[in-house]
């Protein structure tokens, strides 16, 4: 229960006396690169064997004279739109970025980095954290978009060249009775998650007390309690949102 | 001048430092000594705001840094250098970025003057022509003197040097402390530095407080350590057997 609070106090730390815009600026650009940019091959890699092989597994599934084939790529789409893309991209996302903030700031803080900035009189957790914060929350939605088309891209290809459904089918499945309304809630989830993941690292790496090896241990702590909430998170969108 | 006033502070009921007052002068190197684990880094760290300590005061030039207002506590802060006992440089800039950091958060001038001023500071340290080098293609003084030019970037009032030549060997040791030295008196800095190293007292401690246990024990100049009646600090200073055979030829003339 302390460490909630200790977070909550954290989170509020990130909104205290701030420095220049511009600084603020500059440093949302670096972190936009360096968190979402530097994400965009693992992503795209998986997304697309994910799509690959929701099709394929898809098809193997559905095999009824009474379904028509053009199925499978509606469910290839919804699929994606609703959960894969979203969900199991950031879960990457929580193993890369994760342990990534998680470490950059555990070694700050044991390297004395942090307090070099505190005695400046600069507000460390919003100096370095909140660019952090909102770059994910910003480029996280922008790499699910990109998940999500790779993912019914790759199960166009696969299904394509495997034969297990011809063009024609699987552009009509994909137009099929489409909800614009799964877009707004894809993009509300990473958006979501970007947060969560973002704050919870970078509150392990912050408080990070020891050496080399407690930063280890932090970096795996921030991606286990990431992607724990990024599933609660998912649970409770879907209730609230569908 | 700096005066602290019965600082206190205790960890997990464990305590640390045990009410300590002294007077650290200005234009003069101020040193504190004490084996490991005794509470220097812990003193240094209540002086500049980093630990607040349980009780006590720390007056820079008579202006109480725990009793003042936030604008008041920031414009102490920003006539501090701090140099941390591993450099504790930004690895994700160059040296050239470390230096001009605090101009660049702090200040408003313009790019020439904060060039011209990193670069004067980096001469000043010995290190032209290293700027555009990250910190992990450095060497460890070379850091330690990174450190320094980016504590005196900023004209402190006071300089703070946490074991400023730990890690490092003799001579580059002995350069850092006389680099520190040099600074000091030129700009009329008060200098407070932690060490362990009997060479760098010997050398450069004007004023030196010895610590033990959370304690002070002894306060002097460092032309009189060597002649101490205290037990503790005797021990501390003769763990290094020249010295001790030093001081034994002294006692027999
Ligand atoms: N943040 C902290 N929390 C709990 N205990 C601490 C903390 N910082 C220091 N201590 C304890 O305070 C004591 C003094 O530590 P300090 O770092 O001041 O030693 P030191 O004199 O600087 O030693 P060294 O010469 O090895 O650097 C140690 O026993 C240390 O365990
Ligand atoms: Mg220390």
């Amino acid at each position: 229960m302390s460490v909630i609070g200790k977070y909550f106090i954290f989170l509020g730390s990130l909104f205290g006396k701030g420095e220049k815009l511009s600084v603020y600026w500059r440093r949302f650009m670096e972190e936009s690169v360096g968190i979402g940019v530097s994400s965009i091959f693992i992503v795209a890699i998986v997304s697309t064997f994910i799509g690959a092989v929701s099709c394929i597994q898809t098809a193997y599934n559905l095999v009824s004279p009474i379904i028509p084939v053009s199925t499978v790529a509606l469910i290839v789409r919804d699929m994606q739109i609703l959960e894969l893309a979203p969900t199991i991209t950031c879960i990457v996302l929580a193993g890369k970025v994760g342990s990534n903030i998680a470490s950059e700031l555990g070694t700050m803080r044991i390297t004395e980095q942090i307090d070099a900035l505190e005695v400046m009189g600069i507000n460390s957790s919003s100096y370095l954290v909140l660019p952090k914060v909102l770059a994910a929350m910003f480029t996280f939605p922008m790499l699910v978009i990109l998940a999500a088309f790779l993912g019914i891209f790759g199960g166009y290809l696969a299904g394509t060249l495997t034969g297990v459904i011809t063009e024609r089918d699987y552009l009509y499945g994909i137009r099929d009775s489409f909800v614009p309304y799964n877009l707004f809630f894809m993009c509300v989830k990473p958006f979501v998650f970007g947060f969560l993941i973002a704050t919870i690292s970078s509150y392990q790496g912050f408080f990070t007390q020891g050496g080399a090896l407690e930063v280890g241990r932090s970096s795996t702590q921030a991606v286990t309690n990431s992607c724990i909430s990024i599933l609660i998170a998912d649970y409770l969108l879907a209730q609230l949102l569908l | 001048m700096i005066e602290i006033k019965d600082i206190a502070k205790a960890f997990n009921g464990k305590e640390v430092l045990k009410g300590i007052t002294s007077t650290f002068r200005e234009g003069e190197t101020n040193l504190i000594i004490g084996g490991s684990g005794t509470g220097k880094s812990v003193l240094l760290k209540t002086m500049i705001g980093l630990i607040k300590p349980d009780r006590g005061n720390v007056l820079y030039s008579g202006r109480d840094f725990y009793n003042s207002d936030k604008d008041m506590r920031q414009s102490i802060r920003r006539e501090m250098g701090v140099l941390f006992q591993g450099g504790a440089l930004f690895d994700s800039q160059t040296v050239e970025e470390n230096v001009r950091f605090p101009l660049d958060m702090l200040t408003d001038i313009s790019a020439a003057e904060k060039k011209e001023r990193v670069e004067f500071c980096l001469q000043r340290v010995g290190l032209e022509g290293t700027g555009k080098r990250m910190p992990s293609e450095i060497s460890g003084g070379m850091k330690k003197r990174v450190g320094i030019a980016r504590a005196i970037v900023m004209n402190p009032k006071y300089l703070f040097c946490d074991e400023p030549n730990s890690g490092l060997d003799p001579l580059t040791s002995v350069k850092i402390d006389e680099l520190i030295k040099e600074i000091t008196e030129e700009y009329k800095i008060t200098t407070v530095i932690i060490t362990h190293d009997m060479n760098s007292v010997m050398e450069i401690g004007q004023n030196i407080i010895f610590l033990y246990q959370g304690d002070k024990l002894w306060e002097g100049l460092n032309s009189d350590i060597t002649n101490t009646k205290v037990p503790e600090l005797n021990e501390f200073i003769f763990a290094n057997k020249l010295l001790r055979d030093a001081a034994k030829e002294n006692q027999n003339k």
